[in-house]
């Protein structure tokens, strides 16, 4: 399904940074128009900023998708932390554990055109999005 | 670490956000702005982000931030430049920064400023907010 993709670490803010301009890159790649270039950046910004604070780093990676109809960009957030105990909780607007405005995991999803939540208590979590051509 | 400039310009800073911020060049700048209204004793301060092609909602919480500290320090915040993708998206995304003043561009930050500061030398406190000044736009 997917041609090339590209693997990035976050371990650092300054690997939240690299996302973002990998993501910006690809986005810019399957001609995703400019608003949806920057809905999957922000949404992208938020999911790896959690990867780090609260999965404790991991791993992204970006790929080019196609199916018989459209091209699209697809984006994959691993990390072995802690995992989200009550996900229904966690992607409520507004509730956080870190202090922050809650928004990240409810915004991005809003942002994109699929969004899933694998995530295991103790095991870890992995989000995956992906936002199509129109 | 990189840092954000920060100039000074009659009773305004000016902030121009020119690079892809990390979390904590963000933090350092509310930092150096804070730091900046004390020693500068400015009345304004405008902050520039036509070159940001995003804001999530960590910028957008530190922008925030920036205001509500600059007005407990005596000065008040303008965001200017907002992309209308970057609009969308915040919108989108939830976040709808309250109690942030925007305008379009710098000239209508300063003119939006030099305003407020006229009405309160006349003993006005509020001014009249009917929704029909052309620098002026809300974002909550
Ligand atoms: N990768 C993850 N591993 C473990 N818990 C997570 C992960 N991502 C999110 N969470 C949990 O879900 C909550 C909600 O996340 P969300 O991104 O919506 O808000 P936030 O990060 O707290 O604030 P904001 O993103 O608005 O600054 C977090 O506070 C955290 O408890
Ligand atoms: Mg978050």
């Amino acid at each position: 399904m997917s041609d090339d993709s590209q693997r990035l670490p976050v371990t650092t803010d300054q690997d939240v940074v690299r996302v973002r301009q990998l993501v910006r890159t690809v986005a810019v790649a399957v001609k995703l128009s400019l608003v949806d270039q920057t809905k999957i950046v922000t949404a992208a910004s938020e999911l790896a900023r959690n990867t780090l604070v609260y999965g404790g780093g991991g791993e992204v990676e970006v790929s080019r998708v196609q199916n018989d109809r459209r091209a699209g960009i697809r984006i994959v957030f691993a990390d072995q932390g802690p995992g989200i105990i009550d996900l229904e909780l966690a992607l409520t607007d507004g509730y956080t554990t870190g202090g922050g405005l809650g928004l990240g995991l409810s915004g991005a999803r809003r942002l994109v055109d699929e969004f899933e939540i694998d995530t295991e208590p103790g095991k870890g979590t992995t989000i995956t999005i992906v936002k199509w051509c129109r | 670490m990189e840092r954000v400039p920060v100039l000074k310009i009659g009773d305004i800073l000016l902030v121009s956000i020119q690079i892809d911020m990390e979390d904590q060049v963000a933090l350092q700048l509310q930092e150096d702005l804070a730091e900046r209204i004390v020693a500068t004793g400015v009345h304004g301060v405008i902050i520039d982000i036509s070159a940001l092609d995003i804001v999530d909602s960590f910028v957008g919480r530190t922008i925030a931030a920036i205001a509500s500290v600059s007005r407990v320090l005596d000065a008040e915040t303008v965001v200017v430049g907002m992309r209308p993708a970057v609009a969308i998206t915040l919108v989108e995304l939830g976040l709808s920064l309250p109690g942030v003043r925007t305008a379009l561009n710098v000239e209508l930050g300063i003119a939006l400023l030099g305003r407020r500061e006229t009405v309160t030398i006349d003993g006005d406190d509020e001014p009249a907010d009917d929704g029909s000044d052309p620098a002026a736009v809300h974002t909550s």
